[in-house]
C-alpha cells in the first residue's frame, strides 16, 4: 500500500507563467553551483542506476544497502542526494517511476533531476510519492554522508567532518576513517582524522595493539572529550587496554587540572587588570594626596561615555575610522575626566583638605550629581559601545582560550601603570608631586606651587580613571551606574595594597583578581566575592595600613 | 534665645515631649477626627511620618558614633536592615496559611524554591519575643564582633569607613542569594498581621506610629544619658584626640566598642519599626548608598547634637518625598548638592548654625564665648587621621 503523500500545494495552473520562468532560472543557477567543477566525480551513468535503486528498494534493509552503494562511489554529488532523502525531498514520480528531487517554492512544487539539476516540470499534489525513511535510515545516511564529506576537496570541510566523527565515535566508521587517513595530504586534517579514527577504533573490537596506539593518540589530544572516551574504555573491563586507558585518562586529568589552574590565573589576571585600571587613579588621589574621592567611579563612567560619544561621531561622519575609535577616545577621555577632576579640586576639594570624612561625603554627593547628569543627557539605559576588529576574536594557547579584548586590556593596564611610574619618577611634575607628598611645607618653601600640584595630581588621578573607562567600555555595560560597581572594589584594592604605594596597588589588584577567580568555582561568583570582602576586612585588622605600608616618617607626613 | 534654648541641650526634653504628644495626638487626629475635618490626618500621612521617625532613629544612631565618637560608619544601614529582617521574619511567620501556596509553616518563597522544611534559623520566629531578641541581638552581635576586631587593631578614620562600607556591601550580596533563606531578591513582603492586628488597618498604622514615636523618645533619652555621663565625656575626648585619651590611660577601644554596639542596636530597632510600616524588607536596604544617605541626614541636622539628626532625617526625607513626587529627575541633583553644600558651608549642620548665631549674639552680650573657635578646633582634631595638606600650610 503506497503511503499517502502530503504535498500541500495548489494545482500548477494557478501559478503565473512569468513567476515560473524566474523560478526555473534561479534553480538552474543553483544547480550549476552544486554541479560546479569538483574532483573525483564518478560517471553520471554509474550514479544513475544507484539513485534509481533508492526508488526501487523495497523495505528499509534494501534501502540501506542502496544508500551504502551510492555512498561507496565517493562522489560529492551523492551527499546532497542523500541529504534530500533524509529530509523527505527525494520522491518517486508516479508517471514514470523516476526518482526526482522536489523543491517547493511558495505554491509550486517542482521536480528536479537529482543528478543534473535540470528541471523536470511541475508536480501536482498527487503526482509523486515520498521515499520513506525511518530513524535508522537517517542515521545510516548521516554516517554515509560523513564518510563522503571526508573526501571533500575543501580541507576545512574534511576537518569539520572528522571532528564530528570524533564526537560520534561510531565503531563502524573506523574503516572509512582509516582509508581517508591514508589518502589525506594535509597534516592538520590528518591529525584530526587520526583522533577520530582512534575514538572509533576504541569502541570497536579491533586488535589490542591498534587500540593501544589509539589510546596514545587520544592521550596526545589531551582534552576533556578525549578523557571522557578514555574513561569509558577504562571502565569497560580489565586487561591491558582498559589499564592503559585509565593511565592515559589520569594523565590527561592531571594535565587538565594544570590547564584549569592556568585558565583561572588568566581570568584572575584579566579581572586584576580591570581592578588595577579602576584603582590606579584612586591610588593617586587617595594614596598620594590623602583625598577620598567617592566620585572616582564616575570619572571612569565619564571616560566610558566619552568613548561612546566618539564612536557615535565616527559612526555618523567617518565610519572608516571605527577601528581607530579607541585610540581617539583615549586622549579625549583623559583630558575630559582630568579636566572635570581639576574643576572639582579647585571648587570643592581644596576647601576640605585635612578633613577626609567631609571630603568623602562631598565627593559622594558629586558622584550622585554626575550620575544623574549623565542619566538626564544619555538616558538610564545601557549604551552600545562597539569593539574594534582588533579587539574581537580569540586564540587558543594549549587548552587556554584567550580573547583579544581581555589580552589587550591586561597589556593596556600594565602600560598605563608603567607610564605612571615613569612619570612619577622622571618628570619634573612627578618630582614636585613626590616632594609635596613627602613634605608639603618644605616643598612650598623651595618654590613649588603646592596648590597647583594638588590640582594637577587630582586631575591626573581623574584622567587615568577616564582612560580606565575607555577600556571598561569594551567589556562592561556603559550605563550611568558603571562607576558604582567599581568604586568599592577599587577601594578594597587600594586599602589592601597599602595607601601611598603604587606597587601595592599593582600587587593588590592582581592578588584580589586571582583570588576571586580561584574562589569562584568552589563558592560561586557572589559567595566568592563575599569571602574576598570578609578577607579584606579581616586583613585590615591585621595590617591596618595595607600590604605595602609606608614606614617611618612618611606615615605621618 | 528661644531658638537657642530649643536647639540646645534642654531641647532634647522638649523634643521628647513633642514626640510623646505626637504619639497620642496623631493617632487621635487620624482615628477620632472625621475625614474632611481640618484636624484630620490621613492614614498614608501617619504611615509616612512613622517612616520618617524610624529614619530619625537610624540617624540618631549614626550620630551617636559619628558626632560623639568620631567613627564615621558607612554601614549603619546594615544594622538597620538586619533589625528589619528579624521583624520581617516574624511577620512572615504570621502570614501562616494565607500565603499564595497556603503552606501553614513555610513562607511562600520557600515553597516556591522547593524547600522541604524551615531552616533552623527561622525556628521560633512565630513568637514575637524571639523576634524581639533577634532584633536587638543580631545587629548588636555583628557590631560587637566587627567592632572588637576593628577597634582592637586601631582601624580608624577613613579606613574604618571603607570597611564598614565593605561590610554592608558583603551583606547586600549575601542577602541577594536565594540560598540564604531570606527571600533573595524580593526579600520579605505581603505581611498580613502584627500581634494579631491587620497590618493594613488605620488603627494598626496609628499604633505603629505611636510605638515608633515612643521608641524614638526613649532612644533620645538613652542617648542623652550616655552623652551626658562621664562615659560621654570620654567619647568626645576620643573624638577630638584619640591618642591623647589613650595616653591618659583610658581603654579607648572599650569605649568605642560600647558606643558602637549600642548604636547598632538602636539602628536595628529602628529597622524593626520601619519594616511593618513600609510593608517590605529587601536586600536593597543593605546598599551602601542608603547608609551614606543616613550620614547626610545627620550632617544636615547637625552632628554632635542629639536633636540635629532627628531634624535632619525628617527634613531630608520630607524633601525626598516632595522631589520624588514632583520632580523625580532632580532628586539626585538635590541630594548630591546637599552633600556638597552641607560639607562646605554647614559643617555643623542646621543646629550648629543656629547655635553659633545665637552664641555670637550672647557673646556680644557678654555670654559664653568661643563656640565657633571650639567648633573649628574639634573639626581640625577630627582630621588627625590622614595628611592635612592645606591645614599644615
Amino acid at each position: 500500500m503506497p503511503p499517502k503523500t502530503r504535498l500541500a500545494t495548489r494545482p500548477a495552473s494557478a501559478v503565473p507563467a512569468a513567476a515560473l520562468a524566474t523560478l526555473l532560472a534561479t534553480l538552474l543557477a543553483l544547480a550549476a553551483l552544486i554541479l560546479g567543477p569538483s574532483a573525483a566525480r564518478a560517471d553520471e551513468a554509474t550514479l544513475r542506476p544507484l539513485v534509481a535503486a533508492l526508488g526501487t528498494a523495497t523495505g528499509f534493509d534494501a534501502l540501506e544497502q542502496a544508500i551504502g552503494a551510492l555512498a561507496a562511489t565517493g562522489d560529492p554529488l551523492a551527499a546532497p542526494i542523500l541529504e534530500a532523502l533524509s529530509a523527505g525531498d527525494l520522491q518517486i514520480r508516479k508517471a514514470d517511476k523516476q526518482v526526482v528531487l522536489v523543491r517547493k517554492d511558495g505554491a509550486t512544487t517542482i521536480a528536479i533531476d537529482p543528478l543534473t539539476g535540470a528541471a523536470l516540470g511541475e508536480l501536482g499534489r498527487r503526482d509523486a510519492e515520498k521515499i520513506r525513511v525511518n530513524n535508522r535510515i537517517r542515521n545510516a545516511i548521516q554516517a554515509a554522508n560523513a564518510a563522503l564529506t571526508l573526501r571533500s576537496p575543501d580541507a576545512a570541510v574534511r576537518a569539520a567532518a572528522a571532528a564530528e566523527m570524533f564526537r560520534a565515535s561510531d565503531p563502524s566508521m573506523a574503516a572509512p576513517l582509516a582509508a581517508a587517513m591514508a589518502d589525506e595530504r594535509d597534516p592538520a586534517v590528518k591529525a584530526v582524522l587520526e583522533e577520530a579514527w582512534s575514538a572509533a577504533i576504541l569502541k570497536s573490537d579491533a586488535p589490542e595493539a591498534e587500540k593501544l596506539a589509539a589510546i596514545a593518540v587520544l592521550e596526545a589530544r589531551g582534552d576533556r572529550d578525549a578523557m571522557g572516551i578514555l574513561a569509558g574504555v577504562a571502565a569497560s573491563g580489565t586487561g591491558a587496554v582498559p589499564e592503559a586507558a585509565a593511565a592515559a585518562a589520569a594523565s590527561i586529568d592531571s594535565a587538565l587540572a594544570v590547564w584549569g589552574a592556568a585558565q583561572n590565573v588568566w581570568y584572575g589576571l584579566s579581572l586584576g587588570s580591570v581592578l588595577l585600571l579602576a584603582a590606579i587613579g584612586l591610588a593617586i588621589t587617595f594614596g598620594v594626596m590623602g583625598v577620598i574621592n567617592m566620585a572616582h567611579g564616575e570619572m571612569v563612567m565619564l571616560g566610558a561615555y566619552t568613548t561612546f560619544v566618539v564612536q557615535e561621531i565616527i559612526r555618523t561622519s567617518a565610519p572608516e575610522l571605527f577601528d581607530m575609535s579607541l585610540a581617539i577616545a583615549l586622549p579625549l577621555a583623559f583630558l575630559f575626566a582630568g579636566g572635570v577632576g581639576v574643576v572639582i579640586e579647585r571648587t570643592i576639594i581644596r576647601w576640605l583638605y585635612g578633613r577626609p570624612l567631609e571630603t568623602l561625603l562631598a565627593t559622594w554627593g558629586l558622584s550622585l550629581i554626575i550620575q544623574q547628569a549623565i542619566r538626564t543627557i544619555f538616558g538610564a539605559n545601557n549604551r552600545e559601545v562597539g569593539n574594534p576588529s582588533w579587539m574581537s576574536g580569540s586564540f587558543e594557547l594549549g587548552q587556554l582560550s584567550i580573547t583579544y579584548g581581555r589580552l589587550w586590556i591586561v597589556v593596556f593596564a600594565l602600560v598605563v601603570f608603567a607610564a605612571l611610574m615613569l612619570a612619577m619618577r622622571f618628570t619634573p611634575f612627578g618630582l614636585q608631586m613626590r616632594a609635596v607628598t613627602q613634605n608639603r611645607r618644605m616643598a612650598s618653601v623651595m618654590g613649588i606651587r603646592t596648590p597647583w600640584v594638588d590640582a594637577m595630581t587630582f586631575g591626573l588621578g581623574s584622567g587615568i580613571a577616564g582612560i580606565a573607562g575607555v577600556a571598561l567600555s569594551q567589556i562592561d555595560n556603559v550605563s550611568p551606574n558603571l562607576g558604582q560597581s567599581y568604586i568599592i572594589d577599587s577601594f578594597m584594592v587600594v586599602v589592601f595594597g597599602g595607601v601611598g604605594n603604587l606597587w601595592g596597588t599593582l600587587v593588590g589588584a592582581f592578588t584580589l583578581g586571582v583570588v576571586n577567580k580561584f574562589l569562584e568555582p568552589y563558592a560561586g561568583a557572589v559567595l566568592g566575592k563575599i569571602f574576598v570582602l570578609v578577607f579584606i576586612i579581616l586583613f585590615i585588622q591585621k595590617r591596618p595600613r595595607g600590604l605595602f605600608a609606608l614606614k617611618g616618617r612618611a606615615v605621618e607626613a | 534665645m528661644i531658638t537657642r534654648r530649643l536647639l540646645g541641650d534642654g531641647g532634647i526634653l522638649v523634643l521628647v515631649a513633642v514626640l510623646l504628644a505626637a504619639a497620642v495626638l496623631v493617632p487621635l487626629a487620624n482615628l477620632a477626627m472625621p475625614e474632611g475635618s481640618a484636624l484630620h490626618i490621613g492614614t498614608s500621612s501617619v504611615q509616612l511620618f512613622g517612616k520618617y521617625l524610624a529614619y530619625a532613629m537610624l540617624a540618631l544612631s549614626v550620630d551617636l558614633v559619628w558626632g560623639y565618637c568620631g567613627i564615621l560608619s558607612l554601614g549603619h544601614g546594615a544594622f538597620f536592615a538586619l533589625g528589619g529582617y528579624a521583624m520581617g521574619m516574624y511577620l512572615m511567620r504570621q502570614i501562616g496559611a494565607r500565603g499564595v501556596y497556603a503552606n501553614p509553616v513555610l513562607p511562600d518563597f520557600m515553597v516556591f524554591l522547593n524547600w522541604p522544611e524551615l531552616p533552623w534559623y527561622w525556628y521560633g520566629f512565630d513568637q514575637f519575643w524571639v523576634a524581639a531578641i533577634a532584633i536587638v541581638a543580631v545587629p548588636g552581635l555583628l557590631a560587637f564582633v566587627f567592632g572588637w576586631f576593628a577597634f582592637r587593631s586601631r582601624v580608624t578614620g577613613v579606613y574604618l569607613s571603607i570597611i564598614t562600607q565593605a561590610m554592608t556591601f558583603a551583606l547586600l550580596l549575601a542577602f541577594f542569594r536565594n540560598d540564604m533563606g531570606f527571600g533573595g531578591n524580593n526579600g520579605l513582603t505581603d505581611f498580613k498581621d502584627i500581634w494579631g492586628f491587620n497590618i493594613q488597618s488605620a488603627e494598626t498604622r496609628s499604633g505603629l506610629f505611636a510605638a515608633t514615636a515612643l521608641m524614638l523618645a526613649g532612644a533620645l533619652l538613652v542617648c542623652r544619658f550616655v552623652t551626658r555621663s562621664k562615659l560621654g565625656k570620654v567619647l568626645v575626648a576620643i573624638r577630638d584626640a584619640e591618642s591623647r585619651t589613650r595616653f591618659i590611660g583610658y581603654r579607648v577601644e572599650h569605649y568605642k566598642l560600647f558606643v558602637w554596639t549600642l548604636s547598632a542596636v538602636m539602628a536595628g530597632i529602628a529597622g524593626a519599626l520601619y519594616v511593618p510600616q513600609v510593608g517590605i524588607i529587601n536586600p536593597s536596604e543593605f546598599s551602601p548608598a542608603n547608609s551614606i544617605e543616613a550620614v547626610i541626614w545627620v550632617a544636615v541636622g547637625g552632628r554632635g547634637t542629639l536633636i540635629g539628626p532627628v531634624i535632619g532625617a525628617v527634613l531630608v526625607n520630607a524633601g525626598k518625598t516632595y522631589f520624588t513626587g514632583a520632580l523625580p529627575e532632580y532628586w539626585l541633583f538635590a541630594l548630591g548638592g546637599l552633600f556638597v553644600f552641607v560639607t562646605l558651608f554647614l559643617p555643623k549642620g542646621i543646629v550648629g548654625l543656629v547655635r553659633s548665631r545665637a552664641g555670637r549674639k550672647s557673646e556680644v552680650a557678654g555670654g559664653i564665648a568661643g563656640g565657633v573657635a571650639a567648633d573649628e578646633a574639634s573639626a581640625a582634631a577630627e582630621a588627625g587621621v590622614a595628611a592635612k595638606p592645606q591645614a599644615a600650610e
